[in-house]
This record gives C-alpha cells, sequence and structure tokens, in this order.
C-alpha cells in the first residue's frame, strides 16, 4: 500500500493529482482506523448474540421465538442508518462534488441492501410462527420493501452510465428522493394500523422490553453499526485503490506509447 | 451565493418540496394505508357490498367458545375496539399467540346477520418482551393477561418487589 501512496506523485501533472491527493490521506487514516473498528465490531456482535441466543431468557408468549429478534431488529436499524449514510454521502457527491462520497455511496449500496434482505428474511421467518403469515402487505412491511428496491435500484443506476460522474449523478438524485421513506417507515407503525407492533425503544420514553433482553440487542445493535462501518470502510479502500492502480497502468501505457 | 451554496440550497429545496408532496399524499389517501378495519369504524370505512376486507382489534375476554365443524376445529370469538364488538367465526388452525385479551387481524366478509367470517385469523404481537418468570410474578400480583397489555415495563421491578 505504502508503494502505491509513494508511487502517486510520480504520475503526470494532471487534474487526477488533485482527485487524488485527498483519497491519499483517506487510505492512510483508514488503514489505522480500520482494524480497531472491525474488531470492536465483531467481538459486541459475537458477544451479543451468543448472549441473546443462548442466555437470555424467553419470552412469557413467544418462548424461544423471540431470539429472532437478536437479528432482525439490529438489520433492520441497520438497513435505515445505512440508507441514511447514502443519503449523506449523496449530498456530499451533489453539492460539494466529493470524490470519496461518490465512491462510498457505491459501497454502501450493496452493504445497506445486504442488511435489508436480512431484515425482511428474519422478519418472515418470525412472522408465519407468531403471526401466522409469512408476510403481509401492512405499511411496515411495504415501505421496508419500498427500502429494499430503492437500494437495488441504485446499486443498477450507479453502474448504468458509461461515463462514471453521471451514474454517481443519477444515484445521488435518487438515493436523495428516495429518502423520504425513511421517516415512512419510522412512524408506519403510528401513522397506520398494521400487523407489526410499535417500537419497543423509542428516544422519548422507557423501552417497553425487559433490561435482561434489551442488552444483549443493543450490544449486537452497536456491534453491528461497527460492522457496517468497516465493511464500507474496506470496500471503499478497495475501490480506491482500484482506481489508483487503474490510473498507474493507464500513465504506463501511455509512457510507453 | 457560491455555486456550492447554490447547489445546497437547491437538493434541500427539492427534498422538502418531495418530503411536502409525500405527507400531502398520504394524508389523502390515509385509509389506504390501513391494514385492517376496526369493529367501530365497519359503517365508515368497511368496503360497501360482498367484499372481503381485514376486521382488526382485541379478541374480548371471555369471548372464546371452540367448536368442531366436521372434523375440523372451528372458534367463536368477539373483536373489540373498545367501543363496539363483532363476533367472529373462523374455521382452521389459529396461530400460536391467539388467546383472549390478544390483537388479532382477521380477513373474511360481513354477513347479512352481522357476523364476520373469517378465513385467515393473524394474531398481533404488542411491544411488550417479557421473560416468563416477570410474567408468572405479574399474574401473581393480579394481572390478566385476558385483560390486555401488562402493567409498564419500568414496573415491573417494582412488581418482583411488592409480590
Amino acid at each position: 500500500m505504502s508503494d502505491v501512496n509513494t508511487a502517486s506523485p510520480a504520475l503526470p501533472a494532471s487534474r487526477n493529482l488533485h482527485r487524488f491527493a485527498n483519497p491519499g490521506r483517506f487510505l492512510r487514516l483508514s488503514g489505522r482506523i480500520l482494524p480497531p473498528v472491525a474488531l470492536i465490531g465483531l467481538a459486541l456482535t459475537v458477544a451479543g448474540l451468543v448472549w441473546g441466543l443462548f442466555f437470555s431468557p424467553a419470552d412469557w408468549q413467544q418462548h424461544d421465538a423471540v431470539r429472532i429478534m437478536y437479528v432482525h431488529v439490529p438489520a433492520a436499524w441497520l438497513a435505515s442508518f445505512g440508507y441514511a449514510s447514502l443519503a449523506i454521502a449523496s449530498i456530499a457527491s451533489l453539492v460539494w462534488r466529493h470524490p470519496l462520497a461518490d465512491l462510498a455511496a457505491v459501497e454502501i449500496g450493496p452493504v445497506g441492501a445486504a442488511f435489508t434482505a436480512l431484515c425482511l428474511a428474519t422478519g418472515s421467518l418470525w412472522g408465519k410462527p407468531m403471526w401466522g403469515a409469512w408476510w403481509v402487505w401492512d405499511a411496515r412491511m411495504t415501505s421496508v420493501l419500498v427500502l429494499f428496491f430503492l437500494y437495488l435500484g441504485h446499486i443498477a443506476l450507479v453502474r448504468a452510465f458509461d461515463d462514471q460522474q453521471r451514474g454517481y449523478r443519477a444515484g445521488a438524485i435518487l438515493a436523495l428522493v428516495g429518502v423520504v421513506n425513511l421517516p415512512i417507515i419510522k412512524y408506519s407503525v403510528d401513522w397506520w394500523n398494521t400487523l407489526h407492533q410499535p417500537a419497543s425503544i423509542t428516544l422519548t420514553g422507557a423501552p417497553t422490553m425487559a433490561p435482561s433482553m434489551l442488552w444483549p440487542l443493543l450490544l449486537v445493535a452497536v456491534g453491528g453499526m461497527f460492522g457496517f462501518a468497516a465493511l464500507v470502510t474496506a470496500r471503499t479502500r478497495a475501490a480506491v485503490m482500484e482506481r489508483r492502480i487503474r490510473a498507474l497502468t493507464l500513465a504506463q501505457v501511455r509512457a510507453q506509447a | 451565493m457560491t455555486r456550492k451554496n447554490r447547489r445546497l440550497m437547491l437538493v434541500g429545496g427539492v427534498v422538502l418540496g418531495l418530503g411536502t408532496a409525500t405527507v400531502l399524499l398520504f394524508q389523502a389517501f390515509r385509509s389506504t394505508g390501513e391494514l385492517f378495519v376496526v369493529p367501530s369504524k365497519i359503517a365508515a370505512n368497511a368496503p360497501k357490498g360482498d367484499r372481503a376486507f381485514r376486521l382488526g382489534g382485541m379478541v374480548e375476554a371471555g369471548s372464546l367458545q371452540h367448536l368442531q365443524e366436521g372434523t375440523k376445529p372451528a372458534v367463536e370469538f368477539r373483536v373489540s375496539d373498545g367501543i363496539a364488538s363483532v363476533e367472529v367465526k373462523f374455521v382452521g388452525i389459529l396461530p400460536d399467540l391467539f388467546r383472549e385479551g390478544q390483537g388479532v387481524v382477521t380477513l373474511g366478509k360481513l354477513r347479512p346477520d352481522g357476523t364476520f367470517a373469517a378465513q385467515e385469523v393473524l394474531a398481533k404481537h404488542d411491544e411488550n418482551y417479557m421473560p416468563g418468570d416477570m410474567a408468572d410474578e405479574l399474574k401473581r400480583t393480579g394481572w390478566k393477561p385476558e385483560n390486555g397489555a401488562p402493567p409498564a415495563a419500568a414496573l415491573w421491578n417494582a412488581a418482583k418487589v411488592g409480590g
């Protein structure tokens, strides 16, 4: 990696130099924080899952089926959190034309889509034995499905143009249009009557969950946040290095020609 | 104003405009977002004629009767929203969470005699999560699940001390 860093000033003077100045600092900085962030995320997630799946008490009426919550709820939070970070990256891309924001947006998409898919799949597996249905078109489930399609649309759109810059622009606009879906997901269970229950953990009130179930849930959720950040950082680093390799190869070919 | 500020204003304005449009849209089509109709709103909100719809509410305490229709299990119970209640008949297997005092969402048709013939019964779960021994403790100190949700979680430890 340090080879690549020292190699960049040798590039022919062009606008590319300016473009890579910032990503160079990003690579050094992210290279230092990535291992601890990934380790903390892994440790918290594993600790929370072991606690939740094996040691926390069963629910009085759901019994052991309640343990799906320790995967489903953090996945749902990360799905929304990931989309919010995609929207922030999109603003940075549209307003400040930040090249790193473009790369981050491209890399957030698949990670967010994966957590949304996990949320939908575990929700379905939980709904069948408890509610009696794999799926119901209520406001909560429908809005989360829309979130999944927004992620898929973004993934497809940013890769659909021959000119990468146009893809980034189109993707950022789609991501910002879709941001209206986030409050709809959050408040769907309050605005409409739904099969899905309202939130157990809110900013304004005490949680309606026993502490012995709340703590492992929060551990997995916080661990998941670190994990999400680590995944996106690692993917963005790979994208920066990929670009750099492409630019260097191009420069080499030009020099030989 | 710099170009960056102009772009920021533009992005902010578009997001704000889209948000307002969405809010207005959902206000106009409010009832289409609802999954079910509650008993007291059937006259106002249920589809007219012989169309199936979802009826939702709480299974009234003391109203559940287990019957037999041929070889199949059948049940009769009243679904209530605290204001009105409707008699529901269902032939089939109920979800695990079904009990008196639990929220349910049933799909079916209203018969001319005012009873609801359900072809599907789904059980709702509320936002309370509680270990088994805490539920036993609350039941010992007078909480009856068939009468509704348990006391607020913040009071559970007090119940344990009091019991």
